[in-house]
C-alpha cells in the first residue's frame, strides 16, 4: 500500500519541480532566474527564425497582405543570375579571407609566443584593429584604395607599378574587401591562438628537446596537433564571419557604384539587403536569407564531419 | 635551428635551464623575428596614422602628390566644424550611439548575469533543455532573420525607437554563456554559507557571486559594448530615422554623397572610432581576457 502511493505521488504534478520542499522552492527559483533571458531570446531571436520559414514561403512587399507562393522564391533564386553572382563573390571572399586570415593569426601568434621584449606592446598593435568598427575601417581602407589619390596607389607606384581602379574594376573590388576583411580579423585570431599556445603542456616540449627534435620538427608534431581545436574553432568562426560581410561592401562600393560595378562586390548578405530594403521583396529576401542559413550549416556541418581526420583532442577532461 | 640539430640526440641528464636555452633563438633570427613583428606592426597601425594625418589636412592638401602623413598645416579643429556643418547632426549620432550601448550593455548585464547563475546553480525541470536551445541560437547568423527581425520590430510598432535599438539587444547568448563559466569558477561553499546566513538567492548573487566575477564581468562589459557601439546593420534597418541614426550609420551616410571630402569622413571615422580606442587601451587586460574565454571549448 505505501509503495503505491509512493508512486502515485511521484507521478503528481507537485513532484514535478523536486521531491523536497526545498528542492522545489529552489527549481523556482530556479526558472525565475533564467525566466527573463530566456523569453527575451525567444521572442526576439525565435519568433523571427519561425517567421523566416512562413515569409520565405510568400509574396510580400511588405504593404500588401502575404500570397503563398510555396517554392516559387526558392525556383526563382536557382534561376537568378545575380543570386549567384552574389554567392560565388562570397565564396571567393571566404576562400580569400579564411586561409589567409588563420596563417597571418598563426604566424604573429606564435612570432609573439617567445620571449621577446615588448611582446604585450605588439600584442595590443595588433589588436588594435578589432575595437574599430567595420564601417569606419571600411571608410579609412576606401581612402587607402582610391584610385589617383590613394596612399596605396602612391606607394606603388614608387614601384613603378600603374595607378589602379581598386574599388571600381570588377576583377579587383574584392580585394580590397578581403584585406579590411582580414585586417580586423587578425588580432583577434591572434588571442585565440595565443590562448592556445599557452595551454600547450610545456613537458612535451621538454620531452621533445631531450630526444633531440629540431624546431621544425617540434612545430609539426606537437604545435599543430595540440593547437588544431584552436584552429578547427578559427576556421569555423571565420567560414561563418566572412559568409556574413556585409558592413564593408556597403561602405566600400557606396561612392562609385553600390554593391561594386555591375554587382561585382555583392555579397549575400548584401543581396539580401538590397532585395528586402530597398526592392521591398520581403518574401525572396526571406528565401535568400533561409538559403544562406543552410549553407552555412552545411559547411558548419561539412567541417565537423571533417575535423575528424585532422583535429587532435586530449583525452583529458579540461 | 642549427644549434638544436648540432646537439647529440639524447642527453638524459640535461638540466632544465639548458633545455631552456636551447629552444632560445639565436641572435640573428631574434632580429628577424623583431624585424617581421615590426613590419606587420607598421601595416597594421599604418591605417591609423593615415586616418589621423587625413582628418588633420585641411582640403587642399588632400589630393596632393607626393603625399605627405604630417599636414603642413594642421586643422584639426577646422575640420571637426566643417564636419559638423556637413552631417545632419553628428552629436546627435554620438548620443544615440552612446544610449544604443549603455542600454544593451545594462540590459544584458541584468538579465544575463540573472540567467547565468540559475543556470550554473540551480536544478530544474528543462534546464539542459533550455540551455541547449539558447546555444543553437548562437548558430543562427543574424543575416538570416533579417527580414523577419525587422518584420517583428515593425509590428510591435518599435520602428525608429530607441526601444527597438536597445531591448533586442538587452539578451544575448553569448553573455549568459560566459557568465555561467565565470559563475561555476566560484566555490560553492561562499554562496551556501551566505545562503546559511538567510540570503536569499537575489542576496547571494549581488553580495557574493557579482563581486567575485568582477575581471568576468569587465570582459563581459567590453565586449559588448564594443559590439553595441559598432552595430551598422540592425540600425541601419530598423532605426535609420534622423532621431535614432547611430554614428556608423552617420558616417556612412558622408561618405554615401560623392562631394564629402576625405578629410572630413577621416574625422568622422576618427570621432567614431576614438572612445572604443580609448576604451581598449585602458581595458585591454578584459578585452583580451573575454575574447581568450570566448575561444575556451565547451
Amino acid at each position: 500500500m505505501a509503495t503505491q502511493t509512493d508512486l502515485q505521488s511521484t507521478w503528481s504534478p507537485k513532484y514535478l519541480l523536486g521531491r523536497t520542499p526545498l528542492s522545489r522552492r529552489r527549481a523556482l527559483w530556479g526558472l525565475a532566474l533564467v525566466a527573463p533571458n530566456t523569453l527575451g531570446l525567444l521572442f526576439f531571436f525565435g519568433i523571427p527564425v519561425v517567421l523566416s520559414f512562413v515569409t520565405a514561403f510568400h509574396e510580400w512587399n511588405g504593404i500588401k497582405p502575404p500570397i503563398f507562393n510555396g517554392l516559387e522564391n526558392f525556383q526563382t533564386l536557382l534561376n537568378d543570375p545575380k543570386f549567384w553572382q552574389a554567392l560565388g563573390n562570397t565564396l571567393k571572399l571566404v576562400l580569400i579571407t579564411v586561409p589567409i586570415g588563420t596563417l597571418l593569426s598563426l604566424s604573429i601568434a606564435i612570432l609573439l609566443n617567445q620571449r621577446l621584449h615588448g611582446r604585450s606592446f605588439f600584442r595590443t598593435l595588433y589588436f588594435l584593429p578589432v575595437v574599430t568598427s567595420t564601417v569606419a575601417a571600411s571608410i579609412v581602407w576606401a581612402w587607402i584604395f582610391q584610385a589617383h589619390y590613394g596612399l596605396l596607389n602612391n606607394l606603388l607606384a614608387g614601384f613603378g607599378l600603374l595607378d589602379l581602379n581598386w574599388l571600381t574594376r570588377p576583377d579587383l573590388v574584392l580585394i580590397p574587401i578581403a584585406v579590411v576583411t582580414i585586417w580586423q580579423r587578425v588580432g583577434f585570431y591572434m588571442i585565440l591562438f595565443l590562448a592556445g599556445l599557452q595551454n600547450v603542456p610545456r613537458s612535451l616540449y621538454e620531452a621533445a628537446l631531450i630526444d633531440g627534435a629540431t624546431r621544425w620538427q617540434r612545430f609539426r608534431y606537437i604545435t599543430v596537433p595540440m593547437l588544431s581545436p584552436t584552429t578547427f574553432l578559427i576556421v569555423v568562426l571565420s567560414v561563418i564571419g566572412s559568409f556574413q560581410i556585409f558592413d564593408q561592401v556597403f561602405i566600400m562600393t557606396a561612392r562609385t557604384a553600390a554593391g561594386g560595378v555591375g554587382g561585382s562586390a555583392t555579397t549575400l548578405s548584401y543581396y539580401l539587403y538590397q532585395k528586402g530594403f530597398v526592392g521591398g521583396e520581403f518574401g525572396y529576401a526571406s528565401a535568400i536569407g533561409l538559403a544562406m542559413f543552410a549553407m552555412m550549416l552545411a559547411v558548419t556541418i561539412f567541417q565537423l564531419r571533417l575535423q575528424r581526420r585532422w583535429v587532435y583532442y586530449e583525452s583529458t577532461d579540461g | 635551428m642549427a644549434e638544436s640539430t648540432r646537439r647529440p640526440a639524447r642527453r638524459l641528464a640535461d638540466a632544465p635551464e639548458q633545455v631552456a636555452r636551447r629552444e632560445e633563438f639565436s641572435p640573428a633570427m631574434r632580429w628577424l623575428i623583431y624585424g617581421i613583428l615590426i613590419f606587420g606592426a607598421i601595416i597594421m597601425f599604418l591605417p591609423f596614422i593615415w586616418m589621423v594625418s587625413s582628418a588633420c589636412k585641411p582640403q587642399a592638401e588632400i589630393n596632393i602628390v607626393p603625399m605627405t602623413f604630417i599636414p603642413q598645416n594642421v586643422s584639426c579643429l577646422q575640420n571637426v566644424t566643417e564636419l559638423y556643418e556637413n552631417s545632419e547632426d553628428f552629436n546627435r549620432n554620438l548620443l544615440n550611439t552612446a544610449i544604443m550601448t549603455i542600454g544593451r550593455t545594462l540590459g544584458q548585464l541584468i538579465t544575463c548575469s540573472l540567467a547565468a547563475y540559475g543556470f550554473a546553480r540551480f536544478q530544474f525541470p528543462g534546464r539542459s533543455v533550455l540551455f541547449a536551445l539558447c546555444l543553437g541560437l548562437l548558430m543562427i547568423p543574424f543575416q538570416a532573420i533579417l527580414i523577419p527581425e525587422y518584420l517583428l520590430i515593425r509590428s510591435l510598432g518599435w520602428r525608429n525607437t530607441f526601444m527597438a535599438l536597445i531591448v533586442p539587444g538587452a539578451f544575448s547568448v553569448f553573455a549568459l554563456f560566459l557568465l555561467r563559466q565565470a559563475f561555476l569558477q566560484i566555490p560553492l561553499e561562499l554562496e551556501e554559507a551566505a545562503t546559511i546566513d538567510g540570503a536569499n538567492p537575489l542576496q547571494v548573487l549581488w553580495y557574493v557571486t557579482l563581486p567575485l566575477s568582477i575581471p568576468a564581468l569587465a570582459a563581459f562589459a567590453v565586449i559588448t559594448i564594443q559590439a553595441a557601439w559598432n552595430d551598422f546593420l540592425y540600425p541601419l534597418v530598423v532605426a535609420n530615422a534622423e532621431e535614432t541614426r547611430v554614428v556608423t550609420i552617420g558616417i556612412s551616410l558622408l561618405q554615401g554623397q560623392r562631394d564629402t571630402p576625405w578629410n572630413l569622413l577621416m574625422m568622422g571615422s576618427l570621432i567614431a572610432t576614438l572612445p572604443m580606442l580609448v576604451l581598449f587601451v585602458l581595458l585591454q587586460r578584459y578585452f583580451i581576457e573575454g575574447v581568450s574565454m570566448s575561444g575556451v571549448k565547451r
